[in-house]
């Protein structure tokens, strides 16, 4: 028989789902709970349902900014945000389509720059998100010319020894 | 007293006056700061987003170079402190990743250097007492109330700095420099930064929120201490009464009567002048 949802989590995240009385503390301090379909207490709850599919797909997995309210404020010490990683981790690996498509695009061209220049490098990120994302085009063009202008996004990504060591630790840390 | 910098990606760019003004009051307090050479990025929250192995091992590179250097490593931005400081926990904590990390990464970790905020060598190192004896332009008028976000008191077992419900660090320095702090009850909520991109219509209104309630408080402006927050903060409000939020270094900067402070108003998105004006703290 394969793993219990819960199972599968606790052993990713190193916590215990199972320990959640639903006090909805983490709900109450969330700062994306409003967004969410669920919010992180009912997601605690359907992981336990074994409800799988709803959890891997929903939103609320990416709209979790990791800020760690929840996790400080559980009485019994689950560190939601934790639970939050793991299940992200396996919405990746069971190739689920991202509830926020955006959020995971976001995530995913970060790495991807991290990749090849072993730092960030704001101009390629912020100009292949504008191009892939479905955020409108128009939007925040503003903000990063008030960027550009200050000189703040540089437009040649930084050269350092890093990048050739970080291509490395990527293939070492599939 | 030497330390080991670690700029992260945002130093470089969104946030070269956080940089700017942390290596100008080193200097000025006679504090060594040597940047950690060939750092890479952190992974931020796109790696522990994405891959659980990526998310120890990129900060992981950035801990064995600064534990080669010798000296406690210094980061001034609250997510790069998170994640170095999250792994120097696992490395601490957990033998069985310890040993996966040390191979992936190819170092033998030792745990003689501290992970550090620059608040906390600032508080601890140097003291607000030491640091009040530097000022020559107090920030008498100045009414700020101090915005910490997430990741410098959250989770507290892994951050061990401040109160990680009632942060008073940054105030207690901030007060030993004149400026007026506000109490208010909104210092670690967060701002919303890693969905500033994806998702900006929510972190609009988490902005607005915070804004709303630092002016109610009778602020005029906020103070940071993380380049992801000060950036989303400046760049997610709406409405023709911005709020100004400044880094704590520069305004440390600014009471130590650095003239460099100058050149640090300019690359802000919302311009701090007016207030520093209306305040008597412009020349």
């Amino acid at each position: 028989m394969a793993d219990s949802l819960t199972s599968e989590v606790n052993r990713l995240s190193g916590e215990s789902v199972e320990l959640c009385y639903h006090c909805h503390k983490c709900a109450a301090g969330c700062p994306v709970v409003n967004a969410m379909d669920y919010g992180p207490d009912r997601v605690l709850r359907m992981v336990t349902l074994d409800q799988r599919d709803q959890v891997l797909r929903s939103r609320d997995i990416w709209l979790c900014a990791g800020c760690y309210t929840c996790a400080t404020r559980c009485p019994n010490d689950i560190d939601i945000a934790a639970v939050m990683d793991a299940l992200r981790h396996m919405a990746v690996a069971a190739d689920c389509p991202a509830g926020e498509s955006d959020a995971a695009l976001f995530h995913r061209l970060f790495l991807r720059v991290v990749q090849v220049w072993g730092r960030s490098h704001e101009a390629a990120l912020l100009g292949l998100f504008k191009l892939l994302s479905r955020v409108p085009l128009r939007d925040d063009v503003g903000a990063g010319i008030g960027l550009f202008v200050r000189g703040k996004v540089p437009i040649l990504p930084e050269r350092s020894r890093a990048a050739a060591e970080v291509r490395r630790i990527f293939q070492r840390s599939r | 007293m030497s330390y080991t910098f670690y700029p992260g990606c945002s130093l470089h760019s969104t946030g070269v006056e956080y940089g700017a003004s942390t290596r100008a009051v080193f200097r000025h307090l006679g504090l060594e700061l040597n940047e950690l050479p060939d750092w890479n990025c952190c992974g931020a929250s796109s790696a522990h987003a994405l891959s659980h192995a990526l998310a120890l091992t990129l900060p992981a590179r950035n801990l064995a170079l600064a534990q080669a250097a010798g000296h406690d490593l210094v980061i001034p931005c609250a997510a790069c402190f998170s994640r170095t400081k999250s792994v120097d926990h696992v490395l601490r904590t957990d033998l069985r990743a310890r040993a996966e990390i040390e191979t992936a990464v190819g170092f033998r970790f030792t745990g003689e250097i501290a992970i550090r905020p620059v608040l906390a060598v600032l508080d601890e190192d140097y003291g607000s007492r030491r640091i009040a004896a530097q000022v020559k332009r107090p920030l008498n008028g100045l009414k700020v109330v101090t915005y910490y976000g997430c990741l410098l008191v959250r989770p507290p077992d892994v951050a061990q700095f401040d109160d990680p419900d009632d942060p008073h660090v940054m105030a207690e320095l901030l007060r030993a420099v004149g400026a007026d702090v506000k109490p208010w009850s909104y210092a670690t909520e967060c701002c919303g930064g890693s969905l500033s991109l994806s998702r900006s219509d929510i972190v609009y209104g988490l902005v607005g929120r915070l804004v709303e309630r630092a002016r109610e408080a009778g602020a005029q402006a906020l103070v940071t201490a993380c380049p992801l927050c000060q950036v989303n903060l400046e760049m997610r409000q709406t409405g023709d009464r911005k709020m100004p939020a400044f880094y704590f270094t520069e305004l440390l900067g600014l009471a130590f009567g650095l003239p460099e402070a100058q050149k640090w108003w300019g690359k802000h998105l919302i311009d701090p002048r007016p207030v520093l004006r209306s305040a008597g703290l412009l020349l």
